[in-house]
């Protein structure tokens, strides 16, 4: 074998190397894969594995439940400022002047900031054509215009009411139906784009644009529409239409947007409540024109960020400004309210689906039109299911944004995938209906994925599918059904993802990254991996990351995370393995290549009795620490994105009580896959989070805007509703370990699918339970006793 | 929040001499906090009276009535023997209110006098008809959660859940101000929009609910509650209903039947009652006084579900009274 100063200087070098591949409890079977000859050999299934695999709690799960976790909200400096953003209260509208003078006359207040443009929102595409103004025109109510920082919040929340601006209002559209008829309000003059994040959103550059549509476009992320639809309708023998809405959610995370900046004449410190270190460091060197290195981003614990928490925002700029004048540290979160309406938030959806399939189940085309709104955002498309779930030859997505007067859309846990699951799923379940093929059948015949097939027995078997019987065949006011949906998701790679370990002479093991922990519990992944190559366990590795003066970590979105940043553990781990077992082999008088390392020790594999304890090993270093950085390698062979899919199928047992229309989630069998495993305990925490989120989307969440005056009227969570424990139902998780060598950890991510299913699932037991159609969520008891009235009505009352 | 000082009276009469209109009585806090929060209520003054003391007793009288002090908490009601015995549907509307840790701090005082919870009441944005401005927001706005009876000017609903418990029991209420105590029916302390759109009570500026009394039940009083809410965790109702039934065998001798969340005050359902009085209770019987408890209902444009809901309610809780013969 190759020594690791060799293998790196000489890349080029590769090795045959045999992998478990297939699904545990079906099929393994070994591949042949030429790998970089740097790479740690092969990892067996879980099974024959100590540490990874095996159901770990979270490492920081102490610091958590007893408060004792440091959050971006919690931080404290020295002489630290109180922030308070100043928002628009109107919805359109030219600010004429802004008069800061009382506000900086306020006792206590440090600095005031005005915001010289706005981050997050699309922007007219040929600046010439935007309004002329001397601030950033408000294009939504809520739009953060300013900040004062003082010495305490209550000085700052008063001295922000202080700041006099003097607003020209415009016309607004709220309504997304409304912004698409001919003399709607604009929102834009002219034609707008917005860039994407490290999340995703935003949506494709350059689209023509008519009054506040913008599109449509076709075709996906992965590619150009396929076939031709109208010859795959052709050769249809059944065909099932349907239109379907879904509304705007948002994020809600616990934690709120948050920063605190701390200028200072050598860098600057943010701490920040983010999803990526690396990307609010490089959004904030952008804007302050600082290099990279000056700027440093700790994010210890952040209180959940779902696909909006990517960048500096708003906020982050403000503080940062703040602090900069003040000469002080200024903590900037935002409340409640300006969360739900600046902060970002999943785009509606307003879809029509086709499906024409032949009368053996086969699909043969697939059309979705879909008009939805990221308000003053871009990217509402829901196109990712119908492009990618099933094999169809014929697909073609239609999808447009429709522009309003309301905050923009940002990234959100699987971006335009619950939307288009609802719809598809729905349609799905109709069409098996007309053809009299099992649901399951139906995607069996027409979905390629083998973990999934594989879900839908499992998980089948787990909720009781054969109980299931024909839609509406209960008598009584209270009607029970099942349904099934699935999810299909993606492996992302952030190849700019590295990790050191370090191993100092008392023994002690440490890892460093600039990945943050979103909450799946990243810290005790990597743990486990390190402490399986070592021998040693989780709890004795000490995991230091969410700081960017560690190496650069990947942002947590996508999914990406410990498909990402596992595989540089490992290796990194494995780098350290070999330095240790070249000293514990001179001493033990064998080749390197047969020592083990298992329970603390180094063993001679032959024969265990043989060996040393790591600490023995360690005591020999001849430095009193080594270190071993190692950086994402690629997929062995496969690109960073598009060619694997993951996803998984839910199956949902509801209960409708047909005289208040009060749907009750009763069962929620989530069969899943995510690649290899590495935490299995976290990753049926991170199912259970989705399928909740999934409850939640599907029954509850909904952000109403007033039309009259543009105002959300619901901007906290008491009116904003979210599921809560009395609406959480029972949850089995089915997990499959699946190998598909494609790294030297092989796993994947579980963030995104696990939620992606859940609302299309329970629609369909909805029918199953009534045999009537919800076609828009939430299905609150207004809309379910409409849509049951309006069912009666078309069968004269026999329901 | 603005700046404010604070008394903290130690007795009734400290506490009314510490009021004016510019002051906010404190009991529990938990509706004022939220007032003040949002720049509702600015008062210069809050008189904390939660150490009042003889504020927080249950007590039972001679006659079999209860007098509840004002300061007992949600939770405290909902766990007493003597109120799960003697009035259950006040026990019941309290322990569906709001969430654990709010019962453990708000006061029966407090949850009959909040304000509510219409989302154009609740933000300073919107200079509605109850703050003074000549606008109701929700008649042509987001109304999914308003009143379906009694909706003109202003469309709120009453957000007391223990009033509705009360109305139903023909509670009183024992107010005190400078010049003593004068004693009111429940159902006649709230006020409608129609006589004063910027209140929902008939409270003075200077003056304390001292006690609530129920009187002791009738024999063969038998009861049910019923809150739904589009959650059961921490949500507010959509449909709520308080039934007392004095029973003579199968015979309704008398009903008492109130919806909360449906009007501006606890909605008494009086033909729904005349339907049962002197009735057996059998299902048709029901479903007529059900039918009767929403004749007349005026709903706006997003909340005509309510009205179907309010008709099930009462059905089924009638039906649940009546079971507990």
């Amino acid at each position: 074998m190759a020594s690791k100063q060799e293998s790196k200087t000489s890349p080029s070098t590769t090795r045959a190397q045999k992998f478990p591949v297939g699904i545990a409890g079906v099929e393994i079977t070994q591949t042949e894969i030429e790998v970089p000859a740097s790479e740690p050999p092969a990892l067996g299934v879980n099974s024959t594995l100590n540490v990874i695999g095996k159901p770990t709690p979270r490492l920081d799960g102490r610091l958590k439940v007893t408060g004792a976790a440091r959050y971006s909200a919690d931080v404290r400096l020295p002489g630290m400022l109180f922030a308070r953003t100043v928002s628009s209260p109107l919805p359109h509208a030219r600010i004429r002047s802004i008069d800061t003078t009382a506000a900086e006359k306020y006792p206590g207040v440090r600095a005031v900031h005005v915001l010289e443009r706005i981050l997050g929102s699309a922007v007219v595409r040929d600046t010439s054509k935007e309004m002329p103004s001397k601030y950033p025109i408000v294009r939504y109510a809520g739009q953060p215009i300013a900040a004062v920082a003082a010495t305490s919040q209550t000085a700052a929340n008063e001295a922000a009411r202080l700041v006099k601006i003097d607003f020209e209002p415009l016309p607004f559209v709220v309504d997304e139906d409304r912004a698409r008829e001919p003399g709607a309000p604009l929102v834009f003059p002219a034609p707008a784009d917005q860039e994407g994040t490290a999340g995703g959103g935003g949506g494709p550059q350059g689209i023509a644009q008519n009054g506040n549509v913008r599109g449509p476009s076709k075709g996906g992320m992965f590619g150009p529409p396929r076939g031709d639809i109208t010859k795959g309708f052709a050769e249809a023998e059944v065909t099932v239409e349907g239109e379907f809405r879904t509304q705007v959610q948002t994020h809600s995370a616990l934690e709120t947007h948050g920063i605190v900046a701390d200028w200072k004449a050598d860098g600057l410190t943010v701490y920040a409540s983010t999803q990526g270190t690396a990307s609010v460091r490089d959004e904030i060197a952008e804007v302050f024109g600082l290099p990279k290195s000056r700027v440093r981003v700790i994010t210890e614990f952040m209180g959940g960020g779902f696909g909006a928490k990517f960048g500096a925002g708003n906020e982050g700029v403000l503080a940062t400004h703040l602090s900069k004048k003040a000469g002080a540290p200024v903590r900037l979160l935002l409340d409640r309210k300006e969360e739900h309406l600046s902060t970002g938030n999943r785009p509606s959806s307003h879809q029509t689906v086709r499906i024409g399939a032949r009368k053996d189940g086969t699909i043969t085309a697939i059309h979705l039109v879909n008009y939805g709104t990221a308000g003053v955002g871009t990217g509402a498309g829901a196109g990712g299911p119908a492009q990618n779930m099933y094999t169809c030859a014929n697909v073609l997505t239609e999808e447009a944004d429709v522009f309003i007067n309301a905050g923009p859309a940002a990234a959100f846990r699987a971006p335009g995938h619950p939307q288009g699951c609802f719809a598809l799923e729905q349609m799905i379940d109709e069409l098996a209906e007309r053809l009299g093929i099992d649901p399951l059948v139906l995607r069996d015949r027409n979905d390629a994925n083998p973990a999934r097939r594989v879900e839908r027995q499992r998980g089948a078997d787990v909720i009781g599918w054969s109980r299931r019987r024909p839609a509406g065949s209960d008598s009584g006011p209270v009607k029970r059904g099942i349904g099934v949906a699935q999810s299909v998701w993606y492996r992302f790679t952030d190849m700019d993802s590295s990790v050191e370990v370090r191993v100092t002479r008392d023994g002690s093991v440490e890892l460093l990254s600039g990945v943050q922990d979103i909450g799946g519990g990243i810290r005790t992944a990597l743990a486990q991996v390190v402490a399986e190559e070592l021998g040693l366990k989780a709890s004795d590795i000490n995991v230091r990351i969410g700081d960017t003066m560690y190496p650069n970590g990947p942002a947590s979105g996508g999914s990406v995370t410990t498909n990402s940043i596992t595989p540089p553990a490992r290796n990194a781990a494995y780098a350290i393995r070999q330095r240790l077992f070249a000293l514990a082999a001179a001493e033990l008088g064998v080749a390197p290549d047969a020592l083990s390392a298992a329970d603390g020790r180094v063993f001679v594999a032959s024969d265990s009795s043989k060996g040393l304890t790591f600490k023995q090993v360690a005591r020999k270093l001849k430095t009193e620490q080594i270190a071993e950085l190692a950086t994402r390698t690629p997929n062995y062979g496969k690109p960073e994105r598009g060619f694997d899919n993951y996803g998984g199928v839910q199956f949902a047992e509801v209960s409708v009580d047909t005289e208040t229309g009060i749907v009750t989630v009763e069962r929620i069998v989530a069969a899943h896959d995510c690649g290899r495993p590495i935490n299995p305990l976290a990753a049926a925490s991170q199912i259970n989070g989705g399928v909740l989120q999934g409850i939640s989307y599907a029954l509850y969440e909904n952000r109403l805007m007033d039309r009259n005056t543009g105002l959300m009227v619901n901007p906290n969570f008491e009116q904003y509703k979210i599921a809560g424990s009395r609406e959480t139902p029972q949850i089995d998780v089915v997990l499959i370990d699946e190998y598909r060598a494609r790294s030297s950890t092989d796993a994947g991510g579980i963030g995104e699918p696990a939620t992606v299913p859940t609302s299309g699932a329970i629609a369909n037991a909805f029918y199953n339970a009534t045999g009537v159609r919800m076609r828009e969520i939430p299905m609150t008891p207004a809309r379910v006793l409409a849509a049951l009235a309006d069912a009666r009505g078309r069968t004269g009352g026999a329901r | 929040m603005n700046a404010f000082s604070w008394t903290d009276a130690r007795t009734v009469d400290e506490a009314l001499a510490a009021l004016d209109g510019t002051t906010a009585v404190k009991a529990g806090g938990i509706d004022l906090l939220d007032l003040m929060k949002e720049g509702l209520a600015t008062p210069s003054r809050l008189v904390n009276i939660r150490n009042i003391k003889g504020l927080d007793k249950i007590a039972t009288t001679d006659a079999g009535a209860l007098r509840i002090g004002p300061l007992v908490t949600l939770d405290r009601l909902s766990s007493d023997d003597e109120v799960r015995k003697r009035a259950l549907v006040l026990a019941e509307a309290a322990g569906h209110a709001a969430t654990p840790q709010i019962r453990n701090m708000a006061t029966l005082g407090g949850n009959l006098l909040q304000r509510p919870r219409c989302w154009y009441f609740r933000s300073e944005q919107f200079n509605c008809l109850k703050k003074g401005g000549d606008h109701c927001f929700a008649q042509e706005g987001e109304n999914q959660y308003h009143a379906i009876f009694g909706n003109q000017p202003c469309a709120i609903v009453h957000p007391s859940a223990t009033a509705t418990a009360l109305v139903a029991l023909h509670a009183k209420l024992e107010i005190t101000g400078r010049s003593g105590a004068r004693e009111v029916a429940i159902e006649d302390f709230f006020s409608t929009p129609e006589q004063d759109v910027t209140r929902e009570n008939t409270l003075g500026t200077a003056e304390l609910i001292t006690a609530i009394v129920v009187p002791a039940p009738a024999s063969g009083a038998v009861s049910a509650y019923t809150k739904l809410g589009e959650k059961e965790s921490f949500d507010w109702p959509i449909g709520e209903v308080a039934v007392v039934l004095e029973m003579n065998g199968s015979v309704c001798r008398s009903a008492s039947i109130v919806l909360g969340a449906v009007a501006p005050i606890p909605w008494r359902a009086r033909g729904a009652e005349a339907a049962l009085n002197g009735k057996t209770l059998d299902n048709a019987t029901i479903a007529d006084a059900a039918r009767a408890a929403v004749a007349g209902a005026t709903p706006l444009a997003h909340n005509g579900y309510k009205v179907a809901i309010a008709e099930a309610l009462v059905r089924r809780t009638i039906q649940a009274a009546g079971a507990s013969v």
